[in-house]
């Protein structure tokens, strides 16, 4: 297997510090039609996220008495990677879409519209890399400038290990070439996690330094969140 | 039907069948049970009962690893297994499964795909398919160990002019490790291991841990509702401890 | 944006401790804290804790007066569209006075589909079953006109304190202007184009300060165009 050399001298291919976060752009409103929307790009990750709802849900035999669904797809624009993808779900969709899904279920109260459907769609523009987390991150922020009722934000972010080193948010290269890839996503105000995978090798103490990182960069785009969402409305300090 | 009854119970700290919250149900694992395979295992825990069988096939490398065998996982949860199992392609929860096993076994470096070189483009394609027969419950857990359980019996067949002589092998396929998976689950504030399938209707959450037996991590992956931190943190632990018990069962055989 | 803005709130933010106090639906409780649900306004007062959501979808509420839109016609009432995830019934005794023989009469003859009705919420249940009624004072048939949908938390923007706001907006445009509960507005009039401008002007700007000063410059205008 041909090696990249990612990490050089303690920087990484784009010049970054092993802790450092890419560029973070944030922008609501970008879909007019849907009911809540954002746009949320980790350097050249791109993920567009709109929210629909709580509507009518129909065929009537999908809809559950005691509370809400959340239909939820996250797809990868057939442009958004190097070989082009074929249009359509694939196992790989499949399964990401369930894990964000069931990640923003923790959130949303799918008790207080029984029988209807909270639509959010995730597209994903460009690939380099912890499009999940893109795709999370921007999912919450178009449910809650919609007014879904949720229990809080929710943040994620993906951490991994390359050589012996810890590093923050992998892009495309470093995704395909470390040692161990992890996606967090929490609750941050109520200190719960709602997305987790690991695929790799890491030892038991790797892995708790490795949460430990996860959460104290989730708490980081946690405010960002906040400011992008009292900013809409003019709201200029966060406390 | 049963939730309201399970729930109270667990409630008091007790389990339908008596079992400790950290305890496996009866586990057997038979080997060779697929004589048409090149590796198979039939696994039960308790009731739940998952058949994998292991396929090789001459296949093309993959692009970006021209000197590697390759792997695939599937898995089948058919409609004989479950009553709310519908016949028809995986569903997002059997594919779900499937890439998990896949990401423990191949994470975990468990073949030495190398070594599965046969010639100029050519190399053998491990195909582990998992087939469950009865889901009373854990399943994961259940596929996992009877994937591995599968790879550890698989032979090579041997090749002659191109074709395959299935029934006549040559070497054992080559496996360094022995990874297990262990899934922990959430009821409100207390864990659990093996659940029944009436158990799963009402637990919140679980995280699968994909362990090798040097103590090393090798896949994770939660699903359901949240978890605080620190009771994810709980879980590491106790995934590290039962993974040696189920290990040992492995080694059993 | 240098106007001075009400206080936000978002999801999963702190309000207040209960003390006691009543909840209203956009603020949950968790041990003895109360959270926003939603992105709003705070409203923490000495008898209750709320949120004014700033987005949102319509919940029906019992007493509300919404404008609806008759999707079927069925043998013993009707179901309307209501802005909401849930479609309402009407039911033929809540809508007619007379005696109607429903094995002869097609009750299209009194409401068809895509009528445009302004009825009352008379129940839901908590499965969010909702029934609604045209026996109600202020309950008609609206005729023409044309419909807009707003935000429904911003309605109560729309109508002002003593109805304050609605009334400037029906007085400088000379429109009917008839706003349902459910962020359904209906209009009819002449200068429809400076009602619909200022009717999205008030639901955009709902949280700042100084809004109505600024509507009734907008709608100035109007007046002096004209």
């Amino acid at each position: 297997m041909k090696k990249v050399e990612v990490l050089k001298d303690g920087k990484r291919i784009d010049g970054r510090g092993p802790l450092k976060m890419r560029e973070i752009d944030v922008k609501l409103d970008i879909i007019s039609r849907a009911d809540g929307s954002a746009k949320f790009s980790f350097g050249n990750t791109v993920a567009i996220a709109a929210c629909y709802g709580p509507r009518l849900l129909l065929p009537k035999h999908l809809q559950e008495e005691k509370g809400g669904i959340i239909r939820f797809r996250y797809n990868m624009a057939p442009f958004s990677v190097d070989e082009r993808k074929s249009p359509g779900p694939d196992r790989r969709s499949i399964e990401l879409s369930k894990v964000i899904k069931e990640a923003l279920a923790c959130s949303v109260f799918l008790e207080d519209f029984p029988r209807a459907t909270l639509d959010v769609y995730v597209e994903i523009l460009n690939a380099d890399g912890s499009t999940r987390i893109a795709s999370t991150n921007a999912a919450s922020l178009a449910m809650a400038s919609a007014g879904v009722p949720m229990r809080d934000l929710v943040c994620a972010i993906s951490v991994g290990k390359i050589d012996d080193t810890l590093i923050v948010d992998l892009n495309g290269i470093e995704d395909n070439n470390s040692e161990a890839d992890l996606s967090f996503g929490m609750l941050p105000s109520k200190d719960e996690v709602v997305l987790l995978q690991m695929d790799g090798r890491l030892t038991k103490e790797e892995l708790l330094k490795l949460l430990d990182l996860a959460k104290e960069n989730c708490l980081k785009i946690y405010e960002l969140q906040k400011k992008v969402l009292k900013g809409k409305y003019g709201v200029e300090d966060v406390e | 039907m049963l939730s309201k009854y399970v729930s109270e119970l667990l409630e008091k700290g007790e389990r339908m069948d008596g079992r400790d919250f950290l305890e496996w149900r009866e586990i057997e694992i038979l080997p060779n049970v697929i004589k048409k395979a090149e590796g198979s295992a039939s696994v039960r825990f308790g009731r739940t009962h998952v058949i994998a069988g292991v396929k090789l096939e001459i296949s093309k490398p993959f692009p970006d690893n021209p000197n590697e065998g390759i792997l695939i996982v599937n898995a089948e949860f058919p409609p004989i297994a479950s009553p709310f199992f519908e016949p028809g392609p995986p569903d997002e929860k059997a594919i779900e499964l499937a890439r998990v096993i896949d990401r423990m076994i191949r994470e975990s470096k468990m073949i030495e795909s190398e070594k599965l070189v046969i010639g100029e483009e050519k190399v053998w394609g491990v195909f582990v398919d998992i087939h469950v027969m009865n889901d009373a419950g854990n399943l994961m857990d259940a596929a996992a160990l009877a994937s591995v359980a599968a790879l550890l019996n698989t032979k090579i067949p041997k090749i002659e002019e191109e074709s395959i002589l299935r029934g006549e092998y040559i070497d054992k396929l080559p496996v360094v490790h022995k990874p297990v998976m262990v899934t922990l689950c959430k009821i409100k504030d207390k864990i659990l291991i093996d659940p029944t399938n009436d158990e799963e209707e009402i637990i919140e959450s679980k995280i699968s841990f994909g362990i090798r037996e040097d103590n090393v991590f090798c896949a994770i992956q939660k699903q359901g509702k949240s978890i605080p931190f620190n009771m994810v943190k709980q879980m590491i632990d106790l995934a590290l401890e039962k993974s040696k018990e189920l290990r040992s069962k492995l080694n059993a055989n | 944006m240098n106007e001075k803005v009400r206080k936000i709130v978002l999801p999963g933010e702190f309000l207040s401790f209960r003390e006691g106090r009543k909840l209203g639906n956009y603020v949950y409780q968790e041990g003895e804290k109360v959270f926003s649900k939603v992105i709003g306004i705070p409203k923490i007062l000495e008898n209750c804790i709320d949120v004014i959501p700033l987005a949102g979808t319509y919940f029906p509420k019992i007493g509300d007066r919404v404008i609806g839109i008759v999707k079927n016609v069925e043998v013993s009432g009707w179901f309307v569209d209501i802005n909401s995830p849930y479609l309402a019934f009407l039911p033929l005794s809540l809508a007619v006075s007379e005696y109607v023989d429903i094995f002869r009469v097609d009750l299209s003859k009194y409401y068809d589909v895509e009528d445009v009705i302004f009825c009352r919420i008379s129940k839901v249940t908590k499965d969010k079953i909702v029934q609604v009624t045209m026996k109600d004072p202020e309950a008609k048939k609206l005729e023409g006109g044309v419909l807009m949908k707003i935000t429904p938390t911003k309605v109560a923007r729309l109508i002002g304190k003593g109805r304050s706001m609605i009334n400037l907006l029906k007085e400088k445009t000379k429109c009917e202007i008839l706003p349902g509960q459910n962020g359904v507005v209906w209009l009819k009039g002449d200068n429809l184009q400076k009602a619909i401008q200022a009717i999205l002007m008030i639901e955009r700007e709902s949280h700042i300060y100084g809004l109505t000063e600024k509507i009734q410059k907008f709608l100035s205008g109007v007046n002096e165009k004209s």
